[in-house]
């Protein structure tokens, strides 16, 4: 594995996760296993409905697998109950969606101090903390502007800012670049290169080749299952 | 953080607020009003009965005061009898009568009270001296205004004019020594109070030494039901009531008022809930996506509830206090209308404001506002969290 030092940040075993659907089971994952070390970044590619999404869910314990297990440093995330696995992800977990899901009615700077309020940091350790992550994504200017006054682009830096507010473990990205254009899709994925090079293990669902292809590591799945897991040639 | 969210949420839709807080005042308003109703004739009529210090009324028997032109023979030796009753301190006998002010243009009629003036409880004096004389009398602004008359002149006055013969009866000369406000009566009624002995002299022949009415004092340590039990006793000819029993009296006759001051305050607060419920059903299911990422980037569900939460209790608390303001302002136009009605004393209030069953009342709408808010947060906030955010991906 690329990982940086070797230590297992997260780990699948056998992983299955079915849908009931009009009376049959749609089996979206099939027994995937995967381990992701520290600082590693890794890309799950695929084609539309091979699973890497659900998958993605079932590593951030927003849902659960039908069978198997799923580890975040050592905790069984697919086991803890609700309040348990909220708490797990609001400290262990950050979260990038494909749609950016900012709250409209907050700010820039309110967005990513939302997660650090619910988890009870101090409102000057917020303050200070979001500006440097801010300054991080190259929004210290935009502060005080609501989503609506923000570009795609912008806002997923936000979101991204927000995801690392609570100094997660790993960073899970469901297709962040997908709602952007080409050069703003290039400024995210020089950001997730710049955070994976600052040591954030990264794991990311895409379609972008370009994202994919900034990894360190592509996961391949087809029909729910993992039918190729390769390292790329880390960039120097 | 959760208050900014809940605030900066309903600030979002502007006029949806203003609306949903517009209608949750006027359903507020509905239910003080009818607060308001269901307790202020009773609350004004127990008031009334209270202001002047009359625990017991007699009257004769199977009557109540004034309910006919019933009266009590022997009128001093009844009042002999009650004076003599353990625990009374005060009798104040009264005898109801018709007058007719003559020589001043078309005969102005009004209604005459003979009272002790020592003793009496049915008007207080605004101007002027009481009718201590044989000759005076106190007399309502509406008296004045319909004989066109002022304190301090003497006017013929009859007690009564027999038609066949086209006479009237029992005519003196009077003088208005003072004018008052008749507790029992409208600002409207012509009135006037005049000495017993004078009004039982004018009427003359079976009515003299007769009394409509007992108002009767007891000692602040005695049970008025105690002493009212005792004149029965001791006057089988009368009925006596207690202020407790008059007002209980006055409920059973306003029950039906009552309830349905009840039930239209029920519906108001049911269609306050409706409302907010309505309202918060809307917000929340507007926006399923963005709780399902608050609860993906770790907030809790509580904290989500209470969110939503706040957001209906500050939609049920800005419209309950635009909504006691606005019943005030109705209630009191409600009332004005009301206390036209022909008759009512001017101190029957048909709407109360009492701030403890008015608070209560607003209080349970606020509360509603809770309800109103858990349900549908909950709701949203117990969906699954990756199944939410295909469906709004893919919407």
């Amino acid at each position: 594995m690329n990982g940086q030092n070797g230590q297992l940040v997260l780990s699948t075993r056998d992983v299955h996760r079915d849908y009931p659907l009009s009376g049959s089971a749609v089996h979206a994952v099939r027994g995937v296993s995967l381990d992701v070390t520290r600082g590693e970044y890794v890309a799950i590619v695929g084609p539309s409905g091979c699973g890497k999404s659900t998958l993605l869910n079932l590593l951030g314990a927003i849902d659960r697998p039908t069978t198997g297990t799923v580890e975040i440093g050592g905790t069984a995330v697919s086991s803890l109950p609700d309040r348990e696995a909220t708490r797990f992800r609001l400290t262990h977990i950050g979260f990038v969606f494909q749609r950016f899901y900012l709250l409209p009615v907050l700010s820039a700077r309110e967005n990513i101090e939302l997660p650090m309020a619910e988890a009870k940091v101090a409102a000057a350790e917020r303050q200070q903390r979001s500006t440097e992550l801010l300054g991080y994504v190259g929004l210290a200017e935009r502060a005080g502007h609501r989503p609506s006054e923000l570009s795609g682009g912008e806002q997923q830096r936000v979101a991204i800012a927000r995801a690392l507010a609570n100094r997660p473990t790993v960073l899970l990205a469901d297709e962040p670049t997908g709602e952007l254009d080409a050069r703003t899709g290039a400024d995210v994925i020089a950001l997730f290169d710049r955070l994976n090079r600052d040591g954030m293990t990264i794991v990311v669902v895409t379609h972008d080749e370009k994202l994919a292809g900034a990894a360190r590591r592509v996961v391949h799945m087809l029909d729910g299952r993992v039918v190729r897991d390769e390292p790329l040639l880390r960039r120097a | 953080m959760r208050f900014q969210l809940a605030g900066r949420t309903l600030r979002r839709h502007v006029s949806r607020t203003l609306l949903a807080t517009l209608g949750v005042a006027v359903s507020a308003a509905m239910l003080l009003d009818m607060v308001m109703l269901a307790t202020g004739m009773r609350q004004s009529f127990a008031s009334l009965l209270g202001s002047n210090g009359f625990t017991i009324r007699v009257s004769p028997r199977g009557t109540l005061p004034f309910d006919s032109e019933a009266t009590i023979g022997q009128g001093a030796e009844a009042t002999a009898a009650i004076q003599r009753v353990a625990g009374v301190t005060a009798v104040a006998p009264v005898l109801g009568a018709t007058i007719h002010v003559l020589g001043r243009g078309e005969p102005v009629t009004a209604f005459a009270l003979g009272i002790d003036p020592a003793v009496q409880g049915d008007y207080q004096l605004l101007e002027g001296a009481e009718p201590t004389a044989p000759n005076t009398i106190v007399v309502s602004d509406a008296f004045l205004r319909a004989a066109k008359a002022h304190v301090g002149d003497t006017l013929d006055i009859a007690v009564g004019f027999d038609p066949q013969l086209r006479t009237y009866q029992g005519r003196q000369r009077l003088v208005i020594s003072g004018r008052a406000r008749f507790t029992y009566l409208s600002a409207e009624d012509r009135a006037v109070a005049l000495r017993l002995a004078t009004v039982q002299a004018m009427v003359g022949g079976q009515r003299a030494d007769r009394v409509s009415l007992f108002m009767v004092r007891t000692a602040p340590n005695v049970d008025p039901e105690v002493a009212r039990a005792a004149i029965e006793r001791a006057l089988p000819r009368v009925t006596a009531l207690s202020t407790a029993g008059a007002i209980a009296e006055a409920e059973r006759r306003l029950s039906y008022f009552r309830q349905l001051a009840f039930i239209l305050g029920a519906v108001s607060l049911i269609v306050g809930f409706l409302l907010v419920s309505t309202i918060i059903t809307v917000s929340v299911n507007e926006r399923v996506g963005e709780i399902a990422v608050m609860r993906a980037i770790g907030v809790s569900r509580w904290h989500i509830v209470q969110q939503i939460t706040i957001e209906g209790v500050a939609l049920s608390l800005t419209g309950a206090v635009a909504g006691l303001l606005l019943g005030i302002v109705t209630a009191r136009y409600l009332n004005s209308i009301l206390r036209g009605f022909p008759g009512l004393p001017d101190a029957i209030d048909f709407f109360l404001f009492q701030p403890s069953a008015a608070f209560r009342a607003l209080g349970l709408l606020v509360a509603s506002g809770i309800i109103a808010g858990i349900y549908p947060s909950w709701r949203a906030a117990s969906l699954p969290i990756s199944a939410t955010l295909r469906e709004e991906a893919v919407g």
